[in-house]
């Protein structure tokens, strides 16, 4: 499933809730699914900078795709996680680098998306860009 | 000479006629009427405040201090009221030992600066709290990285209390600022700031007090207490943001050097050598924040019309009501026990991230802080990842609180 038909479906999941309750409370239960991330890779240099809660996000490179796992403490953050890692895991960095998650907005969770948003889903977002664009130049190099 | 305001006691008063006075609280968040209960970040500012800068700003600005002018003189008169507000509001001494600042990080800054630069040196000790907020921190890490000294911390226990005997220890030969926090803004807890200040007085050492989160709430009297420097910031007590105060002893503060260079701080410049302007100009280069700073004395004479002890009397009854609708609830422990205690609850809930519980309260149009509040030491002490905190002030109601217990029971049932 290619990055625009992931998004699309993850609209259609969200279109089927009525309201914030159940909006909020299927995010919490998708981060529930959310493969679980390593303990050992729970260390400082893997927290994303900006986010309240913690957010550990780890990255590498298979096939010229980028696989990004994650984890945090907080039920609504890991959820937001959970679907980031769904949209960008597992696409090239070119793909990465080029595409915004515009689902965000239309799933109504666009105030998350604040730079300044204490749950830091801003920050999340950049750092995986900075992977992928980490992961282009060391494949532009060698 | 000391301006003279309105007694502080009254009785019989009209919260609800004085809540009214704040429009900010008269409005829907996600659809439904709003609960504020972050006054400890900023608290909110009454109508007549916000009157009084709009009136300065349709007839009255200009720059204050230079001008022969009669806009400038006006503008100087209106922002220098101010200072003589501030003074009879905290019974300082002298009208120049209120220094105008940007607000409680730039007063403890200024002091780290000033005096630390020309009084410190290698070894020597800066006695700090372990439930300071981050500005009462990192300026002495700052100044302690420049000249050699060294920090120390006094203790506190499992209620957020200082270990008063631990305090009287640390003192020595050595220590050559205390500095601390009148009122813990992520514990509550009142601190024995009197107590604190007469035993560094007693081996001559200064004392800076943070009452950023204790000028808002309670009476605060300068020749009673007897701190050497006092900060505080306008926009937490129904101020403008921007403008703060430090407060200074006048021997003390002549013999610091200038914080910063620019205008207004100078007596005489030429290229070879510059001399200071007077207190308390000397401290306040460049343009101040004006508008910001003739609202402040509006927002003196609001609050000694409502009267210090009345505010007190208030919230010590909201923090009680909420202290018991809040303990009643299952799984939730209060951080921050203290006996005395200002009307701050910070808060955790069991196997839920305060961050979770804070987005859902906003959902329900419920506004609390979450996280460290400026205070990673306190975390850490209390192996937390931080808290949920609701800070009331004297505008809220007892219908705010059920509202914030209805909500918490929400978040209960959510996660």
């Amino acid at each position: 499933m290619d990055i625009k038909e992931t998004e699309d479906r993850i609209v259609r999941e969200f279109e089927l809730l009525q309201d914030w309750q159940e909006r909020y409370k299927y995010i919490i239960k998708l981060g529930t699914k959310l493969d679980p991330l390593p303990e050992d890779d729970k260390i400082d240099e893997n927290l994303v900078k900006g986010c309240q809660s913690q957010v550990w996000l780890t990255a590498k490179m298979e096939d010229g795709k980028v696989i990004f796992n994650a984890d945090s403490d907080a039920a609504i953050t890991k959820g937001l996680v959970s679907l980031m890692i769904r949209f960008y895991s597992g696409r090239t960095p070119d793909v990465i680098i080029n595409t915004k998650p515009e689902f965000i907005d239309k799933i109504g969770m666009a105030s998350h998306l604040s730079p300044t948003r204490a749950n830091g889903l801003a920050s999340m977002i950049k750092q995986m860009k900075i992977y992928a664009m980490a992961f282009k130049s060391s494949e532009t190099l060698s | 000479m000391q301006e003279t305001l309105k007694t502080d006691t009254k009785t019989n008063i009209d919260w609800d006629n004085i809540r009214s006075q704040f429009p900010v609280l008269r409005q829907e968040v996600n659809g439904q009427p709003l609960v504020y209960l972050d006054n400890g970040a900023s608290s909110q500012i009454p109508q007549r405040v916000i009157d009084r800068i709009n009136a300065y700003h349709l007839n009255e600005h200009a720059n204050v201090h230079r001008g022969i002018h009669t806009l400038s003189q006006k503008a100087t008169d209106a922002f220098e009221l101010t200072r003589k507000r501030v003074q009879a509001f905290i019974n300082a001494r002298h009208e120049e030992e209120i220094i105008y600042t940007t607000g409680t990080t730039d007063s403890i800054n200024l002091v780290a600066q000033s005096y630390g630069r020309k009084h410190f040196k290698e070894n020597d000790e800066i006695l700090i709290s372990a439930m300071e907020h981050h500005a009462n921190i990192v300026p002495w890490q700052l100044i302690a990285e420049q000249t050699g000294a060294i920090l120390k911390v006094i203790p506190m226990n499992d209620d957020g209390e200082l270990l008063m005997d631990k305090y009287h220890g640390l003192l020595s030969e050595k220590t050559k600022m205390v500095a601390v926090v009148h009122v813990s803004n992520t514990l509550g807890t009142i601190n024995p700031v009197e107590e604190i200040i007469a035993a560094a007085h007693s081996r001559g050492i200064p004392v800076l007090v943070d009452g950023a989160q204790a000028v808002p709430h309670m009476k605060v009297d300068m020749q009673r207490l007897d701190a050497d420097f006092y900060a505080f910031s306008a926009h937490k007590m129904c101020g403008p943001t921007g403008f703060g105060i430090l407060f200074g002893k006048r021997e003390l503060l002549n013999d610091m050097p200038p914080y910063r260079g620019g205008g207004d701080m100078i007596d005489k410049v030429t290229f070879e050598k510059t001399t200071w302007n007077d207190l308390p100009h000397k401290f306040e280069a460049g343009t101040p924040p004006i508008s910001a700073g003739v609202g402040f004395a509006e927002t003196i004479s609001f609050l000694k019309d409502i009267g210090m002890e009345n505010i007190a009397a208030r919230e010590q009854e909201l923090l009680e009501y909420a202290t018991g609708k809040l303990n009643a609830i299952d799984g939730l422990r209060i951080v921050g026990t203290s006996e005395n205690k200002a009307s701050v609850i910070s808060f955790l809930l069991k196997d839920i991230h305060p961050t979770d519980a804070g987005t859902i309260l906003d959902q329900k149009g419920i506004a609390v802080r979450t996280g460290h509040h400026c205070t990673q030491p306190i975390m850490d002490r209390f192996e937390i990842p931080g808290t949920a905190r609701a800070s009331i002030s004297f505008y809220n109601t007892k219908e705010d609180i059920d509202r914030l217990a209805d909500g918490i029971k929400y978040v209960q049932e959510f996660f």
